[in-house]
Protein backbone atom coordinates (compact mmCIF):
# COMPACT_ATOMS: atom_id res chain seq x y z
CA UNK A 1 0.00 0.00 0.00
CA UNK A 2 1.36 3.32 -0.85
CA UNK A 3 1.74 6.01 1.17
CA UNK A 4 -1.27 8.81 1.49
CA UNK A 5 -0.23 11.90 -0.84
CA UNK A 6 0.64 14.52 1.74
CA UNK A 7 0.72 16.75 -1.13
CA UNK A 8 -2.93 16.97 -0.98
CA UNK A 9 -5.55 19.86 -1.56
CA UNK A 10 -5.08 22.25 -3.76
CA UNK A 11 -8.40 24.55 -1.99
CA UNK A 12 -6.81 28.02 -0.95
CA UNK A 13 -8.65 27.77 2.56
CA UNK A 14 -9.00 29.90 5.12
CA UNK A 15 -7.20 29.92 8.66
CA UNK A 16 -10.29 28.44 9.67
CA UNK A 17 -12.62 26.49 6.87
CA UNK A 18 -15.59 25.76 9.12
CA UNK A 19 -16.47 29.21 10.44
CA UNK A 20 -16.05 30.58 6.68
CA UNK A 21 -18.31 27.41 5.93
CA UNK A 22 -20.65 28.78 8.82
CA UNK A 23 -21.11 32.23 7.40
CA UNK A 24 -21.86 30.93 4.12
CA UNK A 25 -24.60 29.32 5.10
CA UNK A 26 -25.75 32.00 7.83
CA UNK A 27 -25.31 34.88 4.78
CA UNK A 28 -27.13 32.41 2.07
CA UNK A 29 -30.07 31.41 4.58
CA UNK A 30 -30.47 35.48 5.37
CA UNK A 31 -29.67 36.12 1.71
CA UNK A 32 -33.17 34.22 1.29
CA UNK A 33 -35.00 35.20 4.08
CA UNK A 34 -34.72 39.04 3.02
CA UNK A 35 -35.17 38.18 -0.66
CA UNK A 36 -38.80 36.68 -0.39
CA UNK A 37 -39.69 38.85 2.42
CA UNK A 38 -43.39 39.05 1.29
CA UNK A 39 -43.04 35.47 2.34
CA UNK A 40 -40.97 35.41 5.85
CA UNK A 41 -41.00 39.35 7.28
CA UNK A 42 -44.66 40.67 6.41
CA UNK A 43 -47.13 37.94 7.41
CA UNK A 44 -46.51 37.71 10.78
CA UNK A 45 -46.54 41.33 11.12
CA UNK A 46 -50.40 41.36 9.55
CA UNK A 47 -51.23 38.53 11.44
CA UNK A 48 -49.93 40.07 15.12
CA UNK A 49 -51.25 42.92 13.99
CA UNK A 50 -54.81 41.54 13.82
CA UNK A 51 -54.20 39.96 17.26
CA UNK A 52 -52.91 42.88 19.05
CA UNK A 53 -56.21 44.90 17.54
CA UNK A 54 -58.66 42.28 18.04
CA UNK A 55 -57.32 40.07 21.19
CA UNK A 56 -55.83 43.19 23.01
CA UNK A 57 -57.79 46.21 21.75
CA UNK A 58 -61.70 44.61 21.24
CA UNK A 59 -61.70 41.85 23.45
CA UNK A 60 -59.44 42.77 25.85
CA UNK A 61 -61.14 45.61 27.10
CA UNK A 62 -63.96 43.53 28.10
CA UNK A 63 -61.74 41.22 29.92
CA UNK A 64 -60.35 43.66 32.33
CA UNK A 65 -56.86 42.85 33.31
CA UNK A 66 -54.68 39.41 34.11
CA UNK A 67 -53.92 38.69 37.18
CA UNK A 68 -49.75 37.16 37.84
CA UNK A 69 -48.15 36.37 41.06
CA UNK A 70 -50.28 38.94 42.43
CA UNK A 71 -49.76 41.61 40.10
CA UNK A 72 -52.64 42.75 37.60
CA UNK A 73 -51.75 43.36 34.45
CA UNK A 74 -53.86 44.83 31.42
CA UNK A 75 -54.54 42.32 28.97
CA UNK A 76 -53.18 43.47 26.26
CA UNK A 77 -49.90 44.06 28.22
CA UNK A 78 -50.25 40.20 29.26
CA UNK A 79 -50.25 39.03 25.84
CA UNK A 80 -47.62 40.93 24.40
CA UNK A 81 -44.48 38.39 25.58
CA UNK A 82 -46.92 35.40 24.12
CA UNK A 83 -47.17 36.83 20.63
CA UNK A 84 -44.03 37.73 20.50
CA UNK A 85 -42.91 34.10 21.47
CA UNK A 86 -45.25 32.92 19.57
CA UNK A 87 -44.29 34.78 16.52
CA UNK A 88 -40.50 33.91 17.26
CA UNK A 89 -40.87 30.00 17.42
CA UNK A 90 -43.53 29.70 14.37
CA UNK A 91 -41.35 31.62 11.97
CA UNK A 92 -37.71 29.71 13.59
CA UNK A 93 -39.35 26.59 12.87
CA UNK A 94 -40.84 27.38 9.53
CA UNK A 95 -37.51 28.89 8.06
CA UNK A 96 -35.58 25.93 8.86
CA UNK A 97 -38.61 23.08 8.37
CA UNK A 98 -39.20 24.76 4.50
CA UNK A 99 -35.23 25.61 4.08
CA UNK A 100 -34.24 22.77 4.52
CA UNK A 101 -36.41 20.21 3.14
CA UNK A 102 -36.51 22.56 -0.17
CA UNK A 103 -32.50 22.37 0.09
CA UNK A 104 -33.12 18.41 -0.04
CA UNK A 105 -36.35 18.85 -2.73
CA UNK A 106 -34.20 20.82 -4.57
CA UNK A 107 -31.14 18.39 -4.12
CA UNK A 108 -28.47 20.82 -3.88
CA UNK A 109 -27.61 19.87 -0.36
CA UNK A 110 -25.92 17.48 -2.12
CA UNK A 111 -23.72 20.79 -1.79
CA UNK A 112 -23.17 20.40 2.14
CA UNK A 113 -23.04 16.49 2.02
CA UNK A 114 -19.57 16.78 -0.57
CA UNK A 115 -18.33 19.07 1.08
CA UNK A 116 -15.86 18.75 3.76
CA UNK A 117 -17.66 20.01 6.36
CA UNK A 118 -18.83 18.56 9.74
CA UNK A 119 -22.14 18.34 10.50
CA UNK A 120 -22.33 20.45 13.41
CA UNK A 121 -21.40 23.04 10.70
CA UNK A 122 -24.71 22.07 8.84
CA UNK A 123 -26.62 22.20 11.72
CA UNK A 124 -25.40 24.96 13.41
CA UNK A 125 -25.33 27.29 9.71
CA UNK A 126 -29.20 25.88 9.25
CA UNK A 127 -30.40 26.94 12.96
CA UNK A 128 -28.28 30.55 12.89
CA UNK A 129 -30.54 31.63 10.17
CA UNK A 130 -33.30 30.51 11.20
CA UNK A 131 -32.91 31.93 14.76
CA UNK A 132 -32.10 35.15 12.59
CA UNK A 133 -35.35 34.98 10.60
CA UNK A 134 -36.65 34.80 14.54
CA UNK A 135 -35.36 37.70 15.79
CA UNK A 136 -36.06 39.78 12.74
CA UNK A 137 -39.87 38.86 13.18
CA UNK A 138 -39.74 39.28 16.91
CA UNK A 139 -38.48 42.74 16.78
CA UNK A 140 -41.01 43.43 14.00
CA UNK A 141 -43.78 42.25 16.02
CA UNK A 142 -42.68 44.15 19.31
CA UNK A 143 -42.31 47.47 17.13
CA UNK A 144 -45.64 46.63 16.47
CA UNK A 145 -46.95 46.37 19.74
CA UNK A 146 -45.68 49.65 20.44
CA UNK A 147 -48.79 51.11 18.61
CA UNK A 148 -50.87 49.37 21.02
CA UNK A 149 -48.99 49.65 24.26
CA UNK A 150 -45.68 50.99 25.83
CA UNK A 151 -43.15 47.84 25.62
CA UNK A 152 -40.71 48.33 28.63
CA UNK A 153 -37.93 45.36 29.20
CA UNK A 154 -37.89 44.40 33.06
CA UNK A 155 -34.51 42.31 32.68
CA UNK A 156 -32.82 42.39 29.06
CA UNK A 157 -30.86 39.23 29.86
CA UNK A 158 -34.06 37.05 30.65
CA UNK A 159 -35.57 38.72 27.43
CA UNK A 160 -33.08 37.90 24.76
CA UNK A 161 -31.82 34.61 26.40
CA UNK A 162 -35.23 33.55 26.61
CA UNK A 163 -36.13 34.64 23.25
CA UNK A 164 -32.77 32.95 22.24
CA UNK A 165 -33.83 29.30 23.05
CA UNK A 166 -37.21 29.27 22.26
CA UNK A 167 -35.64 29.89 18.83
CA UNK A 168 -32.98 27.59 18.92
CA UNK A 169 -35.51 25.22 20.22
CA UNK A 170 -37.59 25.41 17.27
CA UNK A 171 -34.92 25.89 14.87
CA UNK A 172 -33.98 22.13 16.07
CA UNK A 173 -37.36 20.86 16.00
CA UNK A 174 -38.06 22.33 12.32
CA UNK A 175 -34.28 20.90 11.29
CA UNK A 176 -35.45 17.22 12.40
CA UNK A 177 -38.83 17.30 10.61
CA UNK A 178 -37.13 18.63 7.47
CA UNK A 179 -34.72 15.54 7.58
CA UNK A 180 -37.99 13.20 8.59
CA UNK A 181 -39.87 14.81 5.64
CA UNK A 182 -40.42 13.22 2.38
CA UNK A 183 -42.91 15.72 0.38
CA UNK A 184 -43.83 19.22 1.32
CA UNK A 185 -46.94 17.95 3.23
CA UNK A 186 -44.74 16.31 5.71
CA UNK A 187 -43.49 20.02 6.79
CA UNK A 188 -46.95 21.82 6.98
CA UNK A 189 -48.49 18.63 9.43
CA UNK A 190 -46.08 19.19 12.18
CA UNK A 191 -47.08 23.06 12.83
CA UNK A 192 -50.44 22.88 11.71
CA UNK A 193 -51.33 19.66 14.23
CA UNK A 194 -48.38 20.06 17.45
CA UNK A 195 -46.84 23.68 16.90
CA UNK A 196 -49.92 25.58 16.85
CA UNK A 197 -52.04 23.73 19.74
CA UNK A 198 -49.17 24.10 22.06
CA UNK A 199 -48.62 27.38 21.18
CA UNK A 200 -52.47 28.40 21.47
CA UNK A 201 -52.38 26.34 25.07
CA UNK A 202 -48.89 27.42 26.14
CA UNK A 203 -49.96 30.73 28.35
CA UNK A 204 -50.14 33.07 25.76
CA UNK A 205 -53.38 34.04 26.00
CA UNK A 206 -54.20 33.59 29.93
CA UNK A 207 -52.52 32.50 33.10
CA UNK A 208 -52.33 28.73 33.74
CA UNK A 209 -53.61 29.96 37.33
CA UNK A 210 -57.06 30.03 35.68
CA UNK A 211 -57.14 26.86 34.83
CA UNK A 212 -58.50 23.99 36.76
CA UNK A 213 -55.72 21.90 38.33
CA UNK A 214 -55.61 18.93 35.99
CA UNK A 215 -55.45 21.41 32.75
CA UNK A 216 -52.78 23.73 34.49
CA UNK A 217 -50.70 20.29 35.23
CA UNK A 218 -51.02 19.62 31.67
CA UNK A 219 -50.01 22.49 30.54
CA UNK A 220 -46.79 22.47 32.94
CA UNK A 221 -45.69 19.36 30.14
CA UNK A 222 -46.46 21.93 27.31
CA UNK A 223 -42.30 23.45 26.44
CA UNK A 224 -43.87 26.37 24.99
CA UNK A 225 -45.49 27.46 28.17
CA UNK A 226 -42.15 27.71 29.90
CA UNK A 227 -40.75 29.84 26.91
CA UNK A 228 -43.37 32.04 26.68
CA UNK A 229 -43.73 32.52 30.59
CA UNK A 230 -39.44 33.33 30.49
CA UNK A 231 -40.13 36.04 28.35
CA UNK A 232 -43.16 37.15 30.10
CA UNK A 233 -40.90 37.37 32.95
CA UNK A 234 -38.13 39.26 30.88
CA UNK A 235 -40.56 42.28 29.56
CA UNK A 236 -43.01 42.17 32.73
CA UNK A 237 -41.32 40.78 35.72
CA UNK A 238 -43.90 38.08 36.16
CA UNK A 239 -44.45 34.57 35.39
CA UNK A 240 -46.34 31.55 36.08
CA UNK A 241 -43.09 29.42 36.70
CA UNK A 242 -39.94 29.96 37.93
CA UNK A 243 -37.42 31.36 36.05
CA UNK A 244 -34.97 28.76 36.48
CA UNK A 245 -37.70 26.40 35.97
CA UNK A 246 -38.04 27.43 32.35
CA UNK A 247 -34.32 27.69 31.88
CA UNK A 248 -33.59 24.11 32.91
CA UNK A 249 -36.56 22.66 30.46
CA UNK A 250 -35.30 25.16 27.47
CA UNK A 251 -31.77 23.88 27.74
CA UNK A 252 -33.11 20.16 28.34
CA UNK A 253 -34.85 20.22 24.99
CA UNK A 254 -32.03 22.33 23.41
CA UNK A 255 -29.43 19.71 24.46
CA UNK A 256 -31.35 16.68 23.58
CA UNK A 257 -32.63 18.01 19.99
CA UNK A 258 -28.97 19.32 18.89
CA UNK A 259 -28.02 15.07 19.94
CA UNK A 260 -30.99 14.04 17.86
CA UNK A 261 -30.38 16.01 15.07
CA UNK A 262 -26.58 15.37 14.85
CA UNK A 263 -26.87 11.50 15.35
CA UNK A 264 -29.96 11.78 12.23
CA UNK A 265 -26.66 13.97 10.25
CA UNK A 266 -24.51 11.15 11.10
CA UNK A 267 -26.42 8.47 10.28
CA UNK A 268 -27.45 10.60 6.48
CA UNK A 269 -31.25 9.55 7.61
CA UNK A 270 -33.58 11.01 4.90
CA UNK A 271 -30.10 12.47 3.25
CA UNK A 272 -28.06 9.53 2.43
CA UNK A 273 -28.78 6.38 1.01
CA UNK B 1 8.04 4.12 -5.89
CA UNK B 2 4.74 3.48 -7.31
CA UNK B 3 2.22 6.45 -7.65
CA UNK B 4 -0.80 6.91 -4.91
CA UNK B 5 -3.42 6.21 -7.27
CA UNK B 6 -6.05 9.57 -7.43
CA UNK B 7 -9.37 7.00 -6.36
CA UNK B 8 -8.55 2.97 -5.46
CA UNK B 9 -12.35 1.28 -4.50
CA UNK B 10 -11.41 -2.07 -3.16
CA UNK B 11 -14.04 -4.65 -2.18
CA UNK B 12 -16.73 -2.20 -2.37
CA UNK B 13 -20.59 -3.59 -1.42
CA UNK B 14 -23.92 -1.88 -1.46
CA UNK B 15 -26.97 -3.44 -0.45
CA UNK B 16 -30.01 -1.05 -0.66
CA UNK B 17 -32.78 -1.06 2.84
CA UNK B 18 -34.72 -2.73 0.09
CA UNK B 19 -32.63 -5.83 -0.52
CA UNK B 20 -31.08 -4.74 -4.05
CA UNK B 21 -27.45 -5.39 -4.23
CA UNK B 22 -26.18 -2.39 -6.32
CA UNK B 23 -22.25 -3.26 -5.74
CA UNK B 24 -20.91 -6.97 -5.47
CA UNK B 25 -17.21 -6.27 -4.69
CA UNK B 26 -16.21 -3.58 -6.70
CA UNK B 27 -12.27 -3.07 -6.98
CA UNK B 28 -11.31 -0.44 -9.13
CA UNK B 29 -7.73 1.82 -9.77
CA UNK B 30 -7.31 5.09 -11.84
CA UNK B 31 -3.90 6.42 -11.79
CA UNK B 32 -3.30 10.15 -11.09
CA UNK B 33 -3.33 12.50 -14.34
CA UNK B 34 -5.92 10.00 -16.65
CA UNK B 35 -8.71 10.67 -18.24
CA UNK B 36 -10.57 7.36 -16.97
CA UNK B 37 -14.85 6.05 -18.29
CA UNK B 38 -16.48 4.67 -16.13
CA UNK B 39 -19.22 2.61 -18.24
CA UNK B 40 -22.07 0.30 -17.98
CA UNK B 41 -25.94 -0.06 -18.71
CA UNK B 42 -28.62 1.67 -16.11
CA UNK B 43 -28.68 0.86 -13.16
CA UNK B 44 -25.27 -1.35 -13.18
CA UNK B 45 -24.10 0.35 -10.41
CA UNK B 46 -22.08 3.40 -11.47
CA UNK B 47 -24.19 6.17 -9.71
CA UNK B 48 -23.82 3.99 -6.19
CA UNK B 49 -20.67 4.13 -6.99
CA UNK B 50 -19.60 7.43 -7.62
CA UNK B 51 -22.37 8.16 -4.70
CA UNK B 52 -20.29 6.23 -2.10
CA UNK B 53 -17.31 7.62 -3.29
CA UNK B 54 -18.39 11.47 -2.85
CA UNK B 55 -20.05 10.57 0.31
CA UNK B 56 -23.85 10.70 -0.80
CA UNK B 57 -24.51 6.89 -0.46
CA UNK B 58 -23.59 5.17 2.48
CA UNK B 59 -21.43 1.88 1.69
CA UNK B 60 -21.98 -1.76 3.27
CA UNK B 61 -18.59 -2.73 3.17
CA UNK B 62 -15.49 -1.76 1.26
CA UNK B 63 -12.45 0.84 0.89
CA UNK B 64 -12.32 3.96 -0.70
CA UNK B 65 -8.90 6.25 -1.07
CA UNK B 66 -8.80 9.30 -2.88
CA UNK B 67 -4.74 10.22 -2.87
CA UNK B 68 -4.40 8.02 -0.95
CA UNK B 69 -6.77 9.88 1.85
CA UNK B 70 -9.25 7.30 3.16
CA UNK B 71 -12.59 8.37 2.75
CA UNK B 72 -14.28 6.68 5.36
CA UNK B 73 -11.96 7.42 8.13
CA UNK B 74 -11.01 10.88 6.87
CA UNK B 75 -14.29 11.87 5.13
CA UNK B 76 -13.18 15.63 5.49
CA UNK B 77 -9.77 15.34 3.92
CA UNK B 78 -10.47 13.07 1.02
CA UNK B 79 -13.22 15.19 0.22
CA UNK B 80 -11.30 18.47 -0.29
CA UNK B 81 -9.88 16.13 -3.01
CA UNK B 82 -12.67 15.42 -4.98
CA UNK B 83 -15.30 17.87 -7.62
CA UNK B 84 -18.56 16.07 -8.12
CA UNK B 85 -20.78 16.48 -10.85
CA UNK B 86 -23.70 14.80 -10.88
CA UNK B 87 -26.05 13.63 -12.97
CA UNK B 88 -29.17 15.46 -12.08
CA UNK B 89 -29.11 19.57 -11.73
CA UNK B 90 -28.24 19.98 -8.32
CA UNK B 91 -27.98 23.73 -7.75
CA UNK B 92 -30.55 26.30 -6.09
CA UNK B 93 -32.24 27.36 -9.27
CA UNK B 94 -33.88 30.23 -7.44
CA UNK B 95 -29.78 31.82 -6.97
CA UNK B 96 -27.38 33.24 -9.27
CA UNK B 97 -24.71 31.28 -11.03
CA UNK B 98 -22.14 33.85 -9.89
CA UNK B 99 -23.55 33.11 -5.99
CA UNK B 100 -24.00 29.18 -6.64
CA UNK B 101 -20.00 29.64 -7.08
CA UNK B 102 -19.28 31.94 -4.36
CA UNK B 103 -21.41 29.67 -1.89
CA UNK B 104 -20.01 26.21 -2.62
CA UNK B 105 -16.49 27.21 -2.56
CA UNK B 106 -17.49 29.01 0.86
CA UNK B 107 -18.57 25.43 2.07
CA UNK B 108 -15.02 24.27 1.59
CA UNK B 109 -13.67 26.94 3.63
CA UNK B 110 -12.44 29.50 1.11
CA UNK B 111 -12.48 32.75 1.97
CA UNK B 112 -15.55 34.71 0.06
CA UNK B 113 -12.70 37.54 -1.16
CA UNK B 114 -11.06 34.03 -3.31
CA UNK B 115 -14.24 32.78 -4.02
CA UNK B 116 -15.42 35.54 -5.89
CA UNK B 117 -12.30 35.98 -8.36
CA UNK B 118 -12.59 32.42 -8.49
CA UNK B 119 -16.44 32.36 -9.48
CA UNK B 120 -15.41 34.67 -12.40
CA UNK B 121 -12.85 33.31 -13.38
CA UNK B 122 -14.45 30.03 -14.35
CA UNK B 123 -17.79 31.15 -15.43
CA UNK B 124 -15.65 32.68 -17.81
CA UNK B 125 -14.08 29.81 -18.59
CA UNK B 126 -17.65 27.90 -19.25
CA UNK B 127 -18.68 30.77 -21.11
CA UNK B 128 -20.93 31.79 -18.64
CA UNK B 129 -19.95 35.26 -17.13
CA UNK B 130 -22.96 36.80 -19.01
CA UNK B 131 -25.43 35.10 -17.36
CA UNK B 132 -23.85 35.21 -13.66
CA UNK B 133 -26.39 37.03 -12.40
CA UNK B 134 -29.42 35.85 -14.11
CA UNK B 135 -31.55 33.09 -12.29
CA UNK B 136 -30.04 30.35 -12.61
CA UNK B 137 -33.31 28.67 -13.48
CA UNK B 138 -33.60 30.80 -16.75
CA UNK B 139 -30.27 28.75 -18.11
CA UNK B 140 -30.65 26.44 -20.89
CA UNK B 141 -29.75 22.89 -20.10
CA UNK B 142 -26.32 23.13 -21.98
CA UNK B 143 -25.40 25.87 -19.63
CA UNK B 144 -26.94 24.02 -16.50
CA UNK B 145 -24.39 21.58 -17.20
CA UNK B 146 -21.67 23.77 -17.85
CA UNK B 147 -22.35 25.58 -14.70
CA UNK B 148 -22.16 22.36 -12.26
CA UNK B 149 -18.64 21.47 -14.03
CA UNK B 150 -17.64 25.24 -13.38
CA UNK B 151 -18.85 25.06 -9.60
CA UNK B 152 -16.62 21.79 -9.12
CA UNK B 153 -13.87 23.48 -10.37
CA UNK B 154 -14.00 25.80 -7.93
CA UNK B 155 -11.73 24.13 -5.38
CA UNK B 156 -9.76 23.43 -8.22
CA UNK B 157 -10.30 19.13 -7.26
CA UNK B 158 -7.57 17.14 -7.61
CA UNK B 159 -9.75 14.42 -9.00
CA UNK B 160 -13.39 15.57 -10.91
CA UNK B 161 -15.70 13.32 -11.38
CA UNK B 162 -18.58 13.45 -13.70
CA UNK B 163 -21.76 11.78 -13.78
CA UNK B 164 -22.87 11.67 -17.60
CA UNK B 165 -21.88 15.60 -17.82
CA UNK B 166 -23.73 15.46 -21.31
CA UNK B 167 -26.69 14.03 -21.35
CA UNK B 168 -29.54 15.69 -23.35
CA UNK B 169 -27.55 18.34 -24.65
CA UNK B 170 -26.73 19.01 -28.63
CA UNK B 171 -23.74 17.30 -30.38
CA UNK B 172 -22.39 21.27 -30.65
CA UNK B 173 -22.63 22.04 -26.84
CA UNK B 174 -21.34 18.67 -26.43
CA UNK B 175 -18.33 19.14 -28.16
CA UNK B 176 -17.16 22.56 -25.83
CA UNK B 177 -17.75 20.47 -23.03
CA UNK B 178 -14.81 17.72 -24.77
CA UNK B 179 -12.55 20.86 -25.12
CA UNK B 180 -13.26 22.01 -22.08
CA UNK B 181 -13.04 18.79 -19.99
CA UNK B 182 -9.65 18.06 -22.02
CA UNK B 183 -8.27 21.13 -20.78
CA UNK B 184 -9.38 20.81 -17.29
CA UNK B 185 -7.49 17.32 -17.55
CA UNK B 186 -4.44 18.56 -19.81
CA UNK B 187 -4.42 21.37 -16.37
CA UNK B 188 -3.20 17.55 -14.00
CA UNK B 189 -6.91 17.06 -13.20
CA UNK B 190 -7.57 13.31 -13.13
CA UNK B 191 -10.92 12.89 -14.59
CA UNK B 192 -13.53 10.17 -14.09
CA UNK B 193 -16.39 9.97 -16.59
CA UNK B 194 -19.52 8.59 -17.07
CA UNK B 195 -21.76 9.06 -20.11
CA UNK B 196 -24.26 6.80 -22.65
CA UNK B 197 -22.47 7.99 -25.51
CA UNK B 198 -19.59 5.65 -26.26
CA UNK B 199 -18.28 7.50 -28.83
CA UNK B 200 -17.48 10.32 -26.16
CA UNK B 201 -15.38 7.79 -23.97
CA UNK B 202 -13.65 6.54 -26.94
CA UNK B 203 -12.47 10.74 -27.84
CA UNK B 204 -11.91 11.55 -24.61
CA UNK B 205 -10.53 8.48 -22.41
CA UNK B 206 -7.56 6.69 -22.01
CA UNK B 207 -8.29 3.98 -19.16
CA UNK B 208 -12.30 2.07 -18.87
CA UNK B 209 -13.53 0.54 -16.73
CA UNK B 210 -17.43 -1.13 -17.45
CA UNK B 211 -19.35 -2.31 -15.02
CA UNK B 212 -22.59 -4.29 -15.00
CA UNK B 213 -24.97 -5.76 -12.60
CA UNK B 214 -23.03 -3.95 -9.49
CA UNK B 215 -19.27 -6.09 -10.61
CA UNK B 216 -16.77 -4.78 -13.15
CA UNK B 217 -16.58 -6.87 -16.36
CA UNK B 218 -13.46 -5.43 -17.75
CA UNK B 219 -11.35 -2.80 -16.46
CA UNK B 220 -8.10 -1.71 -18.93
CA UNK B 221 -6.75 0.80 -21.49
CA UNK B 222 -9.28 1.90 -23.75
CA UNK B 223 -6.56 0.67 -27.09
CA UNK B 224 -6.01 -2.55 -25.38
CA UNK B 225 -9.80 -3.04 -24.85
CA UNK B 226 -10.87 -2.34 -28.57
CA UNK B 227 -8.17 -4.54 -29.40
CA UNK B 228 -10.03 -7.56 -28.11
CA UNK B 229 -12.47 -7.01 -30.52
CA UNK B 230 -12.35 -9.31 -33.67
CA UNK B 231 -14.38 -6.98 -35.57
CA UNK B 232 -13.31 -3.37 -37.56
CA UNK B 233 -15.62 -1.13 -38.57
CA UNK B 234 -15.43 1.60 -41.80
CA UNK B 235 -17.68 3.92 -42.91
CA UNK B 236 -17.47 5.16 -46.46
CA UNK B 237 -18.51 7.99 -48.91
CA UNK B 238 -19.57 6.57 -52.09
CA UNK B 239 -19.67 8.78 -55.01
CA UNK B 240 -22.72 8.93 -56.45
CA UNK B 241 -25.71 6.66 -55.21
CA UNK B 242 -25.58 2.88 -54.10
CA UNK B 243 -26.38 0.82 -56.40
CA UNK B 244 -29.82 -1.28 -55.29
CA UNK B 245 -27.72 -5.03 -55.24
CA UNK B 246 -25.41 -4.15 -52.90
CA UNK B 247 -22.16 -6.69 -53.65
CA UNK B 248 -21.51 -9.89 -51.44
CA UNK B 249 -18.12 -10.76 -49.38
CA UNK B 250 -17.63 -13.43 -47.47
CA UNK B 251 -17.55 -12.94 -43.69
CA UNK B 252 -17.94 -9.01 -44.43
CA UNK B 253 -21.39 -7.23 -43.70
CA UNK B 254 -22.82 -3.90 -45.15
CA UNK B 255 -25.46 -1.65 -44.52
CA UNK B 256 -26.12 0.90 -46.16
CA UNK B 257 -26.67 4.12 -43.93
CA UNK B 258 -28.32 6.47 -46.85
CA UNK B 259 -28.11 6.58 -50.38
CA UNK B 260 -24.11 7.70 -50.23
CA UNK B 261 -23.37 5.87 -47.15
CA UNK B 262 -21.59 2.39 -46.73
CA UNK B 263 -20.87 1.09 -43.67
CA UNK B 264 -18.25 -1.91 -43.15
CA UNK B 265 -17.89 -4.48 -40.57
CA UNK B 266 -15.23 -6.89 -41.51
CA UNK B 267 -12.68 -9.02 -39.38
CA UNK B 268 -9.98 -7.61 -38.14
CA UNK B 269 -7.24 -9.95 -40.15
CA UNK B 270 -9.00 -9.77 -43.23
CA UNK B 271 -7.42 -7.57 -46.00
CA UNK B 272 -9.16 -4.15 -47.09
CA UNK B 273 -8.22 -4.58 -50.87
CA UNK B 274 -10.93 -7.39 -50.62
CA UNK B 275 -13.58 -4.94 -50.01
CA UNK B 276 -12.30 -1.88 -52.45
CA UNK B 277 -11.80 -4.89 -55.21
CA UNK B 278 -15.90 -6.27 -54.40
CA UNK B 279 -16.53 -2.24 -54.47
CA UNK B 280 -14.87 -1.67 -58.08
CA UNK B 281 -16.10 -5.10 -59.31
CA UNK B 282 -19.74 -3.70 -58.37
CA UNK B 283 -19.16 -0.06 -59.80
CA UNK B 284 -18.98 2.02 -56.08
CA UNK B 285 -16.67 4.50 -56.17
CA UNK B 286 -15.35 5.49 -53.30
CA UNK B 287 -14.94 9.43 -52.06
CA UNK B 288 -13.22 8.98 -48.90
CA UNK B 289 -13.38 6.28 -45.64
CA UNK B 290 -13.11 6.77 -41.58
CA UNK B 291 -12.79 4.34 -39.16
CA UNK B 292 -16.74 3.99 -37.16
CA UNK B 293 -16.22 5.47 -33.87
CA UNK B 294 -18.87 3.27 -32.31
CA UNK B 295 -15.93 0.35 -31.68
CA UNK B 296 -16.64 1.04 -28.09
CA UNK B 297 -19.89 0.44 -28.42
CA UNK B 298 -19.42 -2.93 -29.93
CA UNK B 299 -17.36 -3.87 -27.02
CA UNK B 300 -20.07 -2.69 -24.41
CA UNK B 301 -22.48 -4.38 -25.79
CA UNK B 302 -20.67 -7.89 -25.90
CA UNK B 303 -19.44 -7.35 -22.52
CA UNK B 304 -22.79 -6.50 -20.39
CA UNK B 305 -25.00 -8.70 -22.92
CA UNK B 306 -22.94 -12.12 -21.98
CA UNK B 307 -25.33 -13.70 -19.82
CA UNK B 308 -28.37 -12.89 -21.88
CA UNK B 309 -26.50 -14.21 -25.06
Amino acid sequence: MSAPDTNAARVPASPNPNWTAFRTIVRREVTRIVRIWGQTLVPPAITMTLYFLIFGKLIGSKIGGMSVEGVTLSYMDFIVPGLVMMSVIMNAYGNISSSFFGAKFGRHVEELLVAPLPNWVILGGYVAGAVLRGFMVGAIVLIVAMFFTEVRVHDWFATVSTVLLGAVIFSLAGFVNAVYAKKFDDVAIIPTFILTPLTYLGGVFYSASLLPPWAEAATHANPIFYMVNGFRYGLLGVSDVPLWTAYAVMLGFVVALTWLALRLLQRGVGLRS
Amino acid sequence: MAAVPALCVTDLRKTYDNKTEALKGVSLSVQPGDFFALLGPNGAGKSTLIGIVSSLVNASSGSVSIFGVDRFANREAAMRLLGLVPQEINFNMFEKPFDILVNYAGFYGVPRAEAEARAEQQLKLAQLWEKAQVMSRTLSGGMKRRLMIARAMMTNPRLLILDEPTAGVDIEIRRGMWKLLREINAAGTTIILTTHYLEEAENLCRNLAIIDKGRIVEQGPMRALLAKLDVEGFVFDIEGTLPTALPVIDGVKLTAENDHTLVVEMPREMDLNRVFEAFQQAGITVRSMRNQVNRLEELFVRLTNKDAA
